[in-house]
């Protein structure tokens, strides 16, 4: 005999990553889900975001690492709060996990909450963890293949960061193929082509960030009819 | 234990994405008082990062000692569709992205689909009757 499930297969990740994102909009935070390859930059981005925000957006960090702390360290030695999440061999992070770093953060300090993901381009994004936003962050070393190669990480996206721009000389890097790639799979996220080490670009998303945080700050406007 | 080697060792995605597949298979199970469960069908997405050996491979793990234990695991793959915006010619795409259209030579594609990964439904036999459904079709 057959049963129908008709069942997504992380419905129950997706229903606790449900609770997270109530969680966040109750202590009224946007939570960005940082997602790369190992290197790529997630921590030199979240660290030169940081430094250009204005102190009315107090950020906080949550560090997924396989095991070790140097990135909380260094987080935390530029006193933003942070908690280290070891997912102990796990390549992604899940919901769960974030919902027990959420209970070790200062949530009332907090707006925008920056979810640094296990370095990884193959799955994070296929977990959805409760957070406004998902922004993947590819790296000019990397190469302009990657979103041909990992199309479902790029699809899923709400931007794109392209950092290490300073040393696009250095490699044969096509911007225009790497564009190519993701408006294959993805018409509509805004590419932020930057550099963490110069700062140039960096402007332009703090900018979107901002406006994001703005957006939700706003009470939902109803249509009108 | 073995899957406590795993789980410290190497955690592959595809633990977690099983873990669920079985939970989901089971509670449907229980719900319709099956004794056992002898095959289970799988939508997975072609850009979904689930490897079909991968999942089989902790199916037979996990499963053991479960209604479920050497049930059938069969996988439907649910395809990516690329739409040339040039000339509208439609074609199947898995990773790696092929980067232009076949049939006109033009770069500017979209890719539709192939993200999902759904346990579509299961089959079962009260344990007593004879197993007719081993040789049910692919969904
Ligand atoms: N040249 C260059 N190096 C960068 C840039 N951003 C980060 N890096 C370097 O890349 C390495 C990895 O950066 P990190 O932020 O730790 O990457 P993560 O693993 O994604 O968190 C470090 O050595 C950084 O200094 C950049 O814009 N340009
Ligand atoms: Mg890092
Ligand atoms: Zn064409």
């Amino acid at each position: 005999m057959k049963l129908k499930v008709a069942k997504q297969v992380l419905s129950a990740n997706d229903a606790v990553a449900a609770q997270n994102r109530a969680r966040l909009d109750a202590a009224g935070i946007l939570a960005v889900n940082l997602m790369a390859s190992p290197g790529a930059g997630k921590t030199s981005l979240i660290l030169a975001t940081a430094e250009r925000l204005p102190n009315a957006v107090p950020i906080g960090v949550i560090e997924g690492d396989l095991a070790s702390r140097i990135d909380a360290d260094l987080v935390a030695a530029h006193g933003i709060p942070v908690t280290q999440i070891n997912t102990g061999g796990s390549c992604h992070l899940d919901a769960p996990m974030i919902q027990t770093a959420l209970e070790q953060l200062p949530l009332e300090g907090i707006r925008l909450l920056f979810i640094e993901n296990v370095g990884n381009l193959v799955c994070p994004a296929e977990f959805a963890l409760g957070s406004h936003l998902s922004v993947v962050v590819a790296s000019v070393p990397e190469g302009h293949d990657k979103p041909y190669k990992y199309p479902g990480m790029f699809a899923r996206s709400d931007a794109v960061v392209l950092n290490k721009t300073d040393v696009l000389g250095v490699f044969d890097f096509d911007l225009a193929y790497f564009e190519r790639g993701l408006r294959m799979v993805n018409p509509s996220a805004p590419l932020f082509v930057l550099s963490c080490r110069t700062g140039q670009g960096l402007d332009g998303w703090v900018t979107w960030l901002l406006h994001r945080l703005d957006d939700r700050a706003k009470p939902s406007i109803p249509t009108a009819s | 234990m073995l899957l406590e080697i795993l789980e410290q060792n190497y955690l592959m995605h595809e633990l977690a994405v099983t873990e669920n597949i079985l939970a989901l298979a089971l509670e449907a199970a229980q719900q319709a008082n099956a004794r056992r469960i002898t095959a289970i069908n799988l939508v997975i997405g072609d850009l979904s990062s689930f490897v079909d050996e991968s999942v089989q491979f902790y199916f037979d793990l996990l499963s053991r000692g479960t209604i479920a234990e050497g049930a059938v695991l069969r996988f439907r793959r649910e395809h990516a569709v690329a739409i040339c915006r040039t000339c509208g010619h439609q074609f199947q795409v898995s990773p790696p992205l092929l980067p232009i259209c076949p049939n006109c030579g033009d770069h500017y594609l979209e890719v539709k689909g192939g993200q999902g990964v759904a346990v579509d439904s299961i089959e079962v036999s009260d344990g007593d009757e004879a197993e007719s459904s081993e040789t049910g079709s692919q969904c």
